[in-house]
């Protein structure tokens, strides 16, 4: 375990400063450092003075390999393409949290929910609240997210008038985002949880356990579920990724002032400096939940060993 | 029976399956029997008729600038599946090339190559995807190696398809992990037939039914995701349209004061009723395989 934990700690920076050399390769591969944009052609002096203060005039790999990183991490004054007084850690520092909040908020009700469905439909066998279960399952794997974030936009926003209509900073107003954002999910993990336990039930303990007198109850949430959870486990790094980044989607349904529109108008305006930046905090932030979920993993799993030779 | 007829027989018994299997067929020949009528049909504006609701002449009600919802569906569709199969084949083919190297291999490589599939899997792809398709397309639009429209749509089958093979090769370099202990494959390596040969000739078509069951199931992820991109201003561009970029200009358009449903309504049906089918298909394919090993009981 220890050597395990010590091998994927020093992987890490490894992985890091591939997915670094990924984007600036992609960014390269199209040619223009979104300066020129704009209705008016800038005086050429200008122009000079904007590409020396974002050090266009260094070769390529002193600046994207040194000095942006240099800039961005100890001396925290690279600035943003778009937003000129900015610098890019403060762009992160106002909307980041935004969007950390509401990711992490989708994430925990999408497990939940996603349990909770699952465990519903296999205790229900047969009757109305299975139908349910697997009903709202596939309208979470049908509906692209933005239909059903609209839909419930004016359903209960606008014609019940429950819940304001976007923003954020109040807990009324993440309600209605954090369940758009994480009905597919919680679909899946519904999906994954029922057919996990539907295979525990064939298991010979479970046989015991029942055949020990013990409630229907306890075999399903005792002894089915702990392993069933399992998978569900497993499956919490890849949806933390999609859910983090499947906030932009959100973000921009319920207006709320994340890291979103940063991003596509970063992506969009060729806004190197940004792009870069979120790339790469979006790295860190994954491949760290990843790693704690691994070594989660072998926790809740005795019988696992990460990293243990295929034999 | 032979297995191929055990397993035709296994899958007519998922009833789902089999109603979807006809639904998807009906729903590709509608979209692309009507394509020489829908490509320029999707096209023409009247604008005096914007926003109109379904009638006879527009059974389907127009968009904003007064083309057909219809043609625009259709058209749509036929452009939303064929970029999903073909992002799902760009999936098949790389997972399944480097699952079963990676499980022909064995050993040291083998756990290098998974690692770093489990290192991708945690990556921030959307992300990568909105740059590479916006980077790449940029670069191949500039240097007139395609034109606009089919340089954007190409892009997005290779941005979308180049990050869906993960679950593939997990699951190929599985099989080939068993299926080369196998008397069979042994007696080819003792031939003496080179590694290719047995790859290609003995391994791959043991493999044919997690790959169809996973380019199933790689299709619906596929057109969602496009319809993220298209959500995102990043997918297809206008007047291009995919199921996906409709029900996201339809969505734009929608408030309590003109509630022009029609524009969702009709794209987001046919996708949601085209997404559920290939889940099902995808379901009862993975059922008569018997992929898994078992199947759930009931």
């Amino acid at each position: 375990m220890l050597r395990f934990t010590l091998r994927r700690l020093l992987t890490f920076p490894l992985l890091l400063f591939v997915i670094y050399a990924v984007a600036v390769l992609l960014i390269m591969a199209a040619p223009g450092e979104g300066l020129e944009s704009g209705e008016k052609e800038l005086p050429p002096e200008v122009l000079a003075a904007k590409r020396a203060a974002y050090n266009y005039d260094q070769p390529w790999w002193q600046r994207y390999f040194w000095t942006w990183p240099k800039r961005l991490i100890w001396d925290r004054d690279l600035p943003a393409h778009q937003y000129e007084d900015w610098t890019v850690v403060e762009i992160m520092r106002s909307s980041l949290p935004v969007s950390l909040q509401l990711g992490l908020l989708a994430l925990s009700l999408a497990v939940l929910l996603g349990i909770g469905g699952g465990v519903a439909a296999v205790a229900f066998r047969g009757r109305i609240l299975e139908h349910i279960s697997v009903g709202l399952c596939l309208i979470g794997i049908s509906l692209p997210t933005f239909v059903i974030g609209t839909i419930l936009l004016i359903m209960v926003a606008l014609w019940l008038d429950a819940v304001p209509v976007g923003g954020w900073g109040r807990s009324s107003q993440a309600i209605l985002p954090a369940i758009t954002l994480a009905l597919p999910y919680a679909a899946y993990i519904a999906r994954l949880t029922r057919s996990a336990l539907l295979d525990a039930y064939n298991e010979d303990y479970i046989r015991t356990a029942r055949a020990k007198g013990l409630s229907e109850t306890r075999v399903l949430l005792d002894h089915a579920l702990r392993n069933a959870l399992l998978p569900v486990l497993s499956y919490l790094g890849p949806a933390a990724a999609a859910i983090f980044t499947g906030s932009f989607v959100v973000e921009k349904i319920f207006t709320i002032p994340g890291m979103g529109t940063h991003v596509v108008e970063s992506i969009n305006n060729r806004d190197q400096s940004l792009i870069l930046a979120t790339v790469m905090v979006y790295a860190v932030l994954l491949a760290s939940f990843n790693l704690a979920v691994d070594l989660l993993y072998g926790v809740v799993d005795p019988r696992i060993r990460v990293g243990a030779r295929p034999t | 029976m032979s297995q191929r007829g055990e397993t035709w027989s296994r899958f007519r018994q998922h009833r789902a399956a089999l109603i979807s299997t006809g639904v998807l067929a009906l729903m590709l020949g509608t979209c692309l029997l009507t394509l020489p009528w829908s490509v320029a049909g999707m096209r023409i504006q009247q604008l005096d008729q914007a926003r109109g609701a379904p009638s006879r002449e527009h059974p389907l009600g127009t968009d904003e600038v007064g083309r057909s919802v219809l043609w625009r569906t259709l058209y749509g569709g036929a452009i939303s599946l064929s970029l999903g199969l073909l992002a799902a084949g760009i999936a098949v083919l790389i997972g399944t090339t480097y699952g079963a190297l990676a499980g022909y291999r064995g050993g040291r490589c083998d756990e290098i190559m998974m690692r770093v599939v489990d290192v991708l899997y945690a990556l921030p792809t959307l992300l990568l995807v909105m740059l590479f398709t916006v980077s790449v397309g940029t670069w191949l639009e500039r240097a007139h190696l395609l034109s606009r429209e089919p340089a954007r749509l190409l892009v997005l089958a290779l941005a979308i398809g180049g990050v869906s093979w993960l679950t593939m090769a997990r699951v190929v370099r599985g099989q080939v992990l068993s299926l080369r202990e196998q008397p069979f494959i042994e007696a080819a390596r003792a031939l003496g037939l080179p590694t290719r040969r047995i790859l290609l000739r003995h391994i791959l078509p043991n493999l044919v039914a997690p790959i169809t069951v996973f380019a199933t199931l790689t299709v619906p992820q596929a057109i969602l995701q496009e319809s993220f991109l298209s959500f995102l201003g990043v997918g297809v561009q206008p007047p291009q349209a995919t199921w996906g970029s409709l029900a996201a200009d339809g969505v734009r358009l929608l408030n309590p004061v003109r509630f022009d449903w029609w524009l969702v309504v009709f794209p987001c049906a046919a996708l949601s009723v085209t997404l559920l089918a290939l889940n099902f298909v995808g379901d009862g394919l993975r059922d008569a395989f018997d992929v898994r090993g078992k199947r759930a009981p009931r």
